[in-house]
């Protein structure tokens, strides 16, 4: 047995050397001689024995909710939705997962960390990456030239997860969408005003929304002298500076990415600027953008849009800031991030970058890419990143010892006495009738004490306890959890009386 | 949309009402968690390509990550409620509701507990369910494996050939004695006399006087297995009767449902069709089931410590097509958004004003909309309510403006009333708040 023992050590030590290896990227000889050792190992353990073969746990990149971290994405979905149906917005569900074809080419470089489906003999299936595609896919297939939807689902994506930064593989996202041809930036307008409401309703902090536009982006690069080749890997290391200093920037551009010095230069006289909307007047004076048609398109458009959010009340909560460039392919015009100004105490890298929260922006192209004639359908977006928000708001309550309520249970059915179990069944059926949400204790005979106990931990207010005496005179013993205040009620006014009593805005029972 | 929201949350208002916390597990599995937990279905699992890391499967249920969970987090009791897709690669059959990604509701409370008390309370939550949602009449039809288990077994039938007589027995709800016979004799290979005896038993359905009428069966009660089912569904329907829904049970020794893990009580809900709903063929097949699965934990305890489980899941898409089939034959408009108030203008150049204003209506918690045009006719924004079923306009004008007044006017009786600029809120609550 010790030596079994001894040799199973070994194959554990074994495997976690595989596994270091992988993790720093070793070579791959290196990463194969050690996985035949752990091969051999394994042998020598010989077959098989007892039940267990697997390690209990979720695949990587996921977890289970909770029930408390349930109640958490309740209370944020709760605020999210409502602010969505505010805006008058329908709510759409698509499946888990598409045709292969269809979310291809789509992602760019990131289409690696799309999670594919066996080919089971059927048609190839893969797992949806985000809800922008499937809702292109949604419009071209049905045929739409406009709607105002939201859709709040899991997407997927074979990333490496850092779960203790709130990075997964399965995670939400809260999308609110306006296709359509209208008059420029007034849906634009609205998704901002969307953001802002939900930031400040959701109480996680003062927020700044990042704003830019892809035309402005791409004026900017072909005056200063970027190739056209290198666009996009120009733009990627722009997007870092939110998180590391232009100094680091330029050496990536220069030394990485082959761009000329100057060139880098004249990118940083531009990208390092951020403001409000006399930046966009300043620029539209600007001697070298001013001769640039995309730019000028952009910043005309973000001129428009920033009279609109002044009307909105939510212009001091936006930044123009020309380093916003953002991952996504598909993106056509004004694009924009919301970030949270004070970092909480865990701050650390996340989907959408430092302290993001949310982000968006115009893409006129993707329907077009589905539509069999290729007709185009305008779109403009947002999506909010509630696992961010998740985490928050978890901490927040943490902090706080505020006590989240797993479950919404008014009235516990207790008994004083043995044999009452009869009563209890009789009792609790009369509630459930009436719409209060109640339980009891899976027990014939439970003890007051445990039944008290178990509202106590469960955050149940009231008790109604039925005792023998109590029976005989027609009465409850309904009692406040809190207060413990006792008062004996007719059994006919028991529903009443316990409506009355939870209908009270902060439920002082 | 709309409607399977409705439904999901009168379902979820349920379990609520029944004091059941909420659970959510990834869309997938390790491969290895769901292999051999579903007998012969296990050839419906979507996999996951090996894309170099872990093999992973879609979940074919909400019951075995249930337990999955309850292991891995040494949760002895627990009573929960998951609503979520899960996905079969079964023939899509969508007349029935039948898809291969479809939605699951499910209620189970998990722990060991005084017998029977949490199986009651799964049936009356079957039927608080199905009553609220207005299906119509229904049927809980409920059995036991172990009585199952003893009929076979009092009868002669060989233990190989248990569940492929099971199975058999199952479509008695939907085909006759005399087919179902024939199949267990001429396929299955069951001696004649053996499936007459079978016969006998499974046939019949009652109440609570079958029971009994079971417990002084003089093969039957000779069987340990059959007697300790009896036993426990005699004491289920005292707690039935208890809560008011003995009337809705019916003990139906054909009930033999699918799944493996199930242990003990098992039952089953069908509407009872009216001859005009037997036309729509919707109403075919159960709309909710469940049963006892006391093993299921224990298959994935590394010590095998197994925690008894108790539950049921809703069949909501069937539901879906029901209710959606209805209100398109009763001609029945749904709104598909909770707009409240649109805001609109007849004047040319007053985006601005509809802007400023609908910034007030939502920073008030108002449902409000504007069309994303600079220019709208007043027409064309009329229209537009009527199309959506938003109950009030606001209409800014030029004039009115002047004046500090803003009209308001209820769509469907077309008046206007001119209310002060500053008032505007309140009043289009309270309009709100009365209708």
């Amino acid at each position: 047995m010790a030596e079994r023992a001894a040799l199973e050590e070994l194959v554990r030590l074994q495997g976690e050397r595989v596994r270091g290896l992988k993790q720093q990227k070793a070579s791959a000889e290196q990463i194969e001689e050690e996985v035949a050792k752990l091969l051999k190992l394994k042998a020598q353990l010989g077959p098989d024995e007892g039940k267990q073969k697997f390690v209990l746990k979720t695949p990587k990149g996921t977890r289970d909710y909770s029930p408390r971290q349930m109640a958490v994405r309740e209370k944020v979905f709760d605020v999210i939705i409502s602010c969505f149906k505010r805006h008058g917005a329908e709510v759409i569900d698509t499946p888990v997962f598409e045709l292969k074809e269809t979310l291809t080419g789509k992602y760019g470089e990131d289409s690696k960390l799309i999670y594919d489906l066996k080919d089971q003999g059927g048609e190839l299936l893969s797992l949806r990456y985000d809800l922008t595609v499937p809702f292109a896919r949604y419009l071209a297939m049905n045929k739409l030239t406009n709607i105002k939807r939201y859709h709040i689902a899991k997407v997927y994506r074979r990333d490496n997860p850092a779960m203790t930064r709130g990075r997964y593989r399965e995670f939400y996202q809260c999308d609110f969408d306006i296709a359509g041809q209208f008059d420029p930036m007034i849906p634009d307008a609205e998704c901002l005003e969307i953001m802002c409401e939900i930031l400040r309703s959701l109480q996680i902090g003062d927020f700044l929304v990042k704003v830019n536009d892809r035309r402005i982006l791409d004026g900017m690069f072909a005056i200063c002298g970027v190739p056209d080749s290198k666009f996009r890997t120009i733009c990627s290391s722009v997007d870092k500076l939110d998180k590391v200093s232009w100094e680091e920037v330029k050496n990536e551009m220069v030394g990485e990415k082959g761009l000329a010095p100057e060139v880098a230069d004249h990118i940083g006289d531009y990208v390092q600027q951020h403001g409000g909307i006399s930046l966009v007047e300043q620029l539209l004076q600007d001697p070298e953008l001013s001769q640039n048609k995309q730019a000028l398109e952009g910043l005309g458009d973000l001129k428009l849009l920033f009279e609109y959010l002044t009307l909105f009340g939510i212009a001091d909560k936006i930044s123009f800031d020309l380093s916003l460039a953002r991952g996504l392919d598909y993106y056509t015009g004004v694009i924009y991030e919301a970030v949270l100004l004070q970092t909480p105490v865990q701050a650390g890298e996340e989907p959408l970058g430092v302290g993001s929260v949310a982000a968006g922006g115009r893409y006129d192209g993707l329907v077009g890419m589905f539509d069999p004639k290729g007709r185009k359908v305008p779109c403009v977006g947002l999506s909010i990143g509630v696992e961010r928000i998740f985490s928050i708001v978890e901490q927040r309550l943490e902090a706080t010892e505020e006590k989240v309520r797993t479950t919404e249970t008014q009235v516990l059915v207790a008994s004083a006495q043995k044999k009452l179990l009869e009563e209890r069944l009789k009792l609790v059926s009369e509630l459930w009738n009436a719409g209060i949400k109640a339980e009891l204790l899976y027990k014939k005979n439970p003890k007051l004490l445990n039944q008290l106990q178990y509202c106590e931990e469960a955050g149940i207010p009231l008790v109604a306890i039925i005792g023998e005496q109590e029976l005989k005179d027609g009465v409850i013993k309904l009692r406040s959890v809190a207060s413990r205040e006792e008062v004996d009620v007719p059994r006919e006014d028991l529903v009443e009386e316990i409506k009355r009593r939870t209908s009270q805005p902060l439920c002082i029972c | 949309m709309v409607v399977r929201e409705k439904i999901l949350d009168m379902v979820i208002d349920c379990f609520k009402r029944h004091g059941a916390k909420r659970l959510d597990t990834p869309a997938f599995e390790l491969k290895e968690m769901l292999t051999e937990k579903y007998g012969e279905d296990s050839g419906l699992i979507y996999d996951l390509k090996d894309q170099g890391g872990e093999l992973l499967s879609l979940r074919y249920d909400l019951t075995v990550p249930f337990a999955r969970y309850l292991a891995m987090n040494k949760v002895k009791r627990m009573k929960r409620y998951q609503v979520g897709k899960v996905w079969r690669r079964e023939s899509p059959t969508i007349v029935q509701g039948r898809y291969r990604e479809f939605c699951q509701c499910d209620f189970d409370i998990a722990g060991q507990f005084d017998p029977m008390i949490p199986d009651a309370e799964c049936l009356k939550i079957m039927c608080e369910v199905l009553s609220g949602l207005q299906l119509g009449d229904f049927l809980i039809k409920v059995n036991d494996r172990r009585i199952l288990d003893g009929i076979l077994a009092v009868c002669a039938v060989p233990q190989s050939k248990f569940h492929a007589i099971c199975s058999s027995i199952d479509k008695l709800d939907k085909i006759p004695w005399k087919d179902v016979r024939h199949e267990m004799v001429a396929k299955k290979g069951l001696a004649p006399e053996v499936a007459d005896r079978i016969g006998d038993y499974v046939q019949r359905h009652g109440g609570v006087s079958l029971v009994e009428e079971m417990f002084q069966d003089s093969r039957l009660s000779q069987n340990k297995q059959a007697l300790e089912g009896l036993g426990d569904l005699r004491l289920l329907f005292e707690y039935l009767t208890l809560f008011g829904i003995a009337e809705k049970i019916s003990f139906d020794l054909s009930l033999a449902r699918g799944l493996d893990y199930y242990t003990g009580v098992i039952y089953e809900a069908v509407l009872l069709q009216t001859p005009a709903q037997a036309e729509e063929c919707l109403s075919v097949g159960s709309v909710a089931a469940g049963g006892r699965y006391d093993g299921l934990v224990g298959v994935f305890d590394p010590k095998g410590h197994t925690v008894p489980c108790v539950g049921l899941s809703i069949g909501v898409e069937r539901i879906f097509a029901i209710l959606e089939e209805r209100m398109k034959t009763a001609g029945l408009k749904i709104r598909t958004t909770e707009t409240q108030v649109f805001v609109a203008t007849p004047q040319k150049n007053f985006l601005h004003e509809r802007l400023k204003l609908i910034s007030e209506l939502w920073d008030a918690g108002i449902k409000a909309e504007l069309l994303y045009k600079n220019n709208p006719k007043l027409l064309t924004q009329l229209h537009y309510c009527e199309h959506m079923g938003i109950p009030l306009v606001v209409i800014i004008g030029e004039q009115e403006l002047k004046e500090g007044v803003i009209k308001l006017r209820s769509v469907a009786s077309r008046e206007e009333v001119a209310i002060k600029r500053e008032n505007l809120v309140a009043e289009i609550q309270k309009k709100l708040s009365e209708s």
